[in-house]
């Protein structure tokens, strides 16, 4: 009797005991999605929650340095504010952490420590100056982060925990040379710089690629000058009698503007001369005034002016969210790289965890870049086009060459060095 | 027990005793490893607060290149360390293995002559004391034996600053340049990176901060001190008497900027590089500052005024990135324009006045009959008439020397 009992009841108990586990599926499936659970995706102790992961920005916000970083900052929040409106990353939405390195290089090093000893974060976006990026490279290393560096550089570098998102030098500057070679039919060179060693490594490069592999070209000067100098005179007088077929410029920052501005009183202009630089991007146009710039070359990876369909995205966007006067640089948009680099890369790896981060990043693409199509080398750095502009009198410039394929990235060139 | 207190107090050390507990107690049980660091950092800031104390507030000779013998001693230590990190297997890939990076980066192929001492730690640690003061001795002797002072000798000072950058930022193929000397790991095979190495760095220079705290206050307690004061206030009169004034200003000089020295090894140690960002005018003033903050007449004031500056700075920096300037800024007028004799004057003219007060109304209304109170409120009340005799037969300035590391308990009359 009893056991009949039981027999009829079981079915009612069996369909409650059912109810009640259905919410305990549900829950799991309703919140995680397609979501993978934490537990997998981070295995390193990262402020990664269910819903959100923390990741660090780190430029200089004050100081004088400010002026240069903060369109790379406002590209870097462009891309973030993007990828969160597409749903995040593994489904996190990502929340931003800002600290001010404020042109100070031991406010980087203590910046970056406290990203991420305290905070946690699962990637960093930042530093500008290579020696911001030296400060705080060991820490890096150390506490094992991840960097996504925007500049274009010297090379000479390579790091697990570093993504180096601009160009490094033989990039920048070997098809650059070669281009203006065979267009221009350049044998002499005059080399020019600000004296510290991003310049200094640059034309080391450029002199050894000029005297050995441009057939009958020659170095006929070289000069450095320290950052912040305004007084380009005798320097002109050097140039003027030197008659260099191509000066070749990395003078960098506020030097820029006296520079431009001495040399077009002096009378050498774009007519007369020919002139390719590696330093400067449409944002340091707007302080040496396009007119002054008028018809001179630069040497980078990306023009505002780009012609095509991502950048023409990119540049709207750019525009709508910091106003219609906004330009954009070389670096700008390779800060912009970063956060769509990282996205790609923590869905190939399925995880937010460094490690896998570092090894997964090899061959990573985006299609999406404003300056076309992008590849992670091994090396962490690029595989990118170098461009030639043309400096127009409104401050953008024309391009007037791309290279056929996309250059591999070499920081330590061999014959180079 | 009571032996103790009366020796502490003849001394003045309560201040004293009072931070040490800080330092040493306090701030390593309450602070996780980052914070604590980040201390570490700003107490070698200190070392340079205490020597201004000395040399601006007991010697009157203000120096706005501080910064220099900070660079000096950081950069003694960051060339031995960086020696250490560059071992031929390391750099195996560069040009000229065995040397520095950035050296190889500047197509230099061999390592300068005077880089070579710093491949033993002894001269390395005896550069960090040397070098500083004997650039101090050559600067200072050379200004007042001229008696060249007072403002002509901060300015110059300054420009020692602006000199030492220009030289360390043009010679980049043996300074490091702007980017400075990093990437340093190891001291003597010692990883100087890791969490217990933080901690003993950490104690390591509270010791030898709290270490030079006393030795200034010992020379405070002196006859030269005493000297020191005198000479500040009429110089004149301590010349006519037959004192080499000129020397005293030297020693004083020369004491602030061997601290420095000590101050800037011990921030490359904890931080891990060094670069010529210290050395600038900006800096040198910045550290002014903190003496200014804290008290010029303090040590103790001096060491909680770097503490609140630096505590200011990265507490407004992370949580207002965008106005922590301009905070820091009203901190700065804030303080000098509410306080001009610093953290140790708002102690002395409100903080302690109160105290005793408070101390002597629980002693009368006998609350707490016998016992500590009243031992304290007769203590303090004895100590009140020390203050309040009339400074007519002593100069006011003067008045510090018997108080000494007090500041805090010093400039009330």
């Amino acid at each position: 009797m009893s056991h009949d009992q039981h027999n009829r009841t079981s079915p009612r108990r069996r369909i409650m005991q059912g109810l009640m586990v259905l919410p305990l599926i549900a829950l799991p499936a309703l919140s995680f999605g397609a979501n993978p659970p934490t537990a997998q995706v981070n295995t390193t102790k990262l402020a990664v929650t269910d819903t959100e992961v923390t990741v660090g920005q780190l430029h200089s916000a004050t100081g004088t340095m400010a002026i240069s970083e903060t369109g790379s900052i406002q590209a870097e929040q462009l891309a973030i504010d993007q990828i969160n409106a597409m749903g995040g990353v593994l489904g996190r939405k990502i929340k931003v952490i800002k600290e001010d390195g404020a042109s100070d290089w031991p406010t980087f090093a203590e910046k970056s420590k406290k990203l991420l000893i305290n905070d946690k974060v699962a990637a960093v976006f930042g530093c500008w100056t290579s020696a911001s990026r030296k400060a705080v490279l060991p820490i890096f290393e150390k506490e094992n982060g991840m960097l996504y560096y925007p500049t274009f550089y010297e090379g000479l570098e390579q790091s697990k925990n570093v993504i180096y998102t601009g160009q490094e030098a033989t990039q920048q500057i070997l098809w650059g040379l070669d281009w203006v070679s065979k267009e221009k039919k350049a044998k002499t060179y005059f080399l020019v710089g600000s004296d510290y060693i991003w310049p200094r490594t640059s034309m080391k490069i450029a002199r050894k690629h000029i005297e050995g592999h441009l057939a009958g070209s020659k170095v006929v000067g070289e000069e450095y000058y320290p950052l912040g100098h305004t007084n380009f005179n005798s320097l002109i007088n050097k140039i003027k009698a030197a008659k260099p077929d191509v000066i070749f410029i990395a003078v960098v920052g506020g030097s820029n503007v006296s520079f431009y501005k001495q040399l077009k009183a002096a009378g050498v202009t774009a007519a007369k001369q020919t002139l390719l630089t590696i330093s400067v991007t449409e944002d340091e146009v707007l302080g040496i005034g396009g007119e002054n710039m008028q018809g001179f070359y630069a040497s980078m990876k990306y023009f505002q002016s780009l012609d095509n369909a991502n950048n023409k995205k990119f540049v709207e966007a750019f525009k709508a969210k910091y106003g219609a006067k906004a330009v954009i640089g070389d670096v700008t948009q390779a800060a912009y790289l970063g956060p769509w680099l990282w996205k790609a890369t923590v869905e190939k790896a399925g995880s937010f965890d460094v490690d896998k981060i570092a090894a997964a990043s090899k061959d990573i693409e985006f299609k999406g870049a404003p300056e076309g199509y992008v590849k992670v080398h091994e090396n962490h750095h690029l595989w990118s086009k170098t461009r030639i502009g043309q400096a127009q009198a409104d401050g953008q410039f024309k391009v007037v060459a791309e290279s056929p394929e996309l250059i591999e990235p070499n920081p330590f060139p061999k014959g180079y060095q | 027990m009571q032996k103790i207190k009366t020796w502490i107090d003849q001394r003045g050390l309560n201040g004293f005793i009072i931070l040490a507990i800080l330092l040493a107690v306090v701030f390593p049980l309450a602070m996780d490893i980052f914070r604590l660091n980040l201390v570490g950092k700003y107490l070698t800031y200190g070392f340079v607060a205490i020597g201004l104390v000395m040399c601006w507030g007991y010697g009157g000779v203000l120096s706005l290149g501080q910064g220099v013998f900070f660079g000096l001693g950081g950069y003694a230590m960051a060339m031995f360390m960086k020696l250490e990190a560059s071992d031929p297997i390391t750099t195996k890939i560069q040009s000229t293995p065995g040397i520095p990076d950035f050296m190889d980066w500047n197509q230099i192929t061999a390592l300068p002559m005077f880089w070579k001492p710093f491949q033993h730690l002894p001269l390395a640690l005896l550069a960090v004391i040397v070098v500083p003061t004997l650039l101090a001795f050559i600067i200072s002797f050379a200004m007042f034996k001229r008696r060249v002072g007072g403002v002509y000798f901060a300015i110059i000072t300054q420009a020692v600053a602006l000199i030492v950058t220009v030289l360390i930022i043009g010679q980049q193929g043996y300074t490091g340049g702007v980017n400075g000397i990093t990437d340093l790991k190891t001291m003597l095979g010692w990883d100087t990176r890791t969490n217990s190495a933080k901690y003993i760095l950490y104690f390591v220079t509270v010791g030898l901060l709290l270490g030079s705290i006393y030795l200034c206050h010992w020379i405070q307690k002196s006859k030269l001190g005493t000297l020191l004061l005198a000479m500040r206030d009429k110089e004149d009169r301590v010349r006519f008497s037959g004192y080499d004034v000129a020397m005293f200003k030297v020693f004083a000089f020369c004491l602030a900027a061997m601290l420095a020295g000590i101050g800037g090894a011990m921030f490359t140690l904890q931080v891990g590089f060094m670069s010529a960002s210290f050395v600038g005018i900006v800096p040198s003033i910045e550290m002014v500052i903190f003496a200014a903050v804290g008290g010029r007449m303090s040590l103790v004031g001096a060491v909680y005024g770097t503490l609140l500056v630096n505590f200011g700075k990265t507490y407004f920096s992370e949580s207002f990135p965008d106005l922590w300037l301009f905070l820091m800024a009203g901190l700065f007028i804030g303080v000098v324009m509410a306080f001009p004799d610093g953290l140790a004057g708002v102690y002395t003219s409100h903080v302690k006045p109160w105290f005793i007060k408070r101390m002597a109304s629980v002693g009368k209304t006998g609350s707490k009959p016998g016992g500590t109170a009243k031992a304290a409120a007769s203590d303090a009340a004895a100590e009140m008439t020390v203050l309040e005799t009339p400074p007519g037969t002593t100069p006011r300035n003067v008045m510090p020397i018997n108080t000494g590391l007090g500041g805090i308990q010093g400039q009330s009359a």
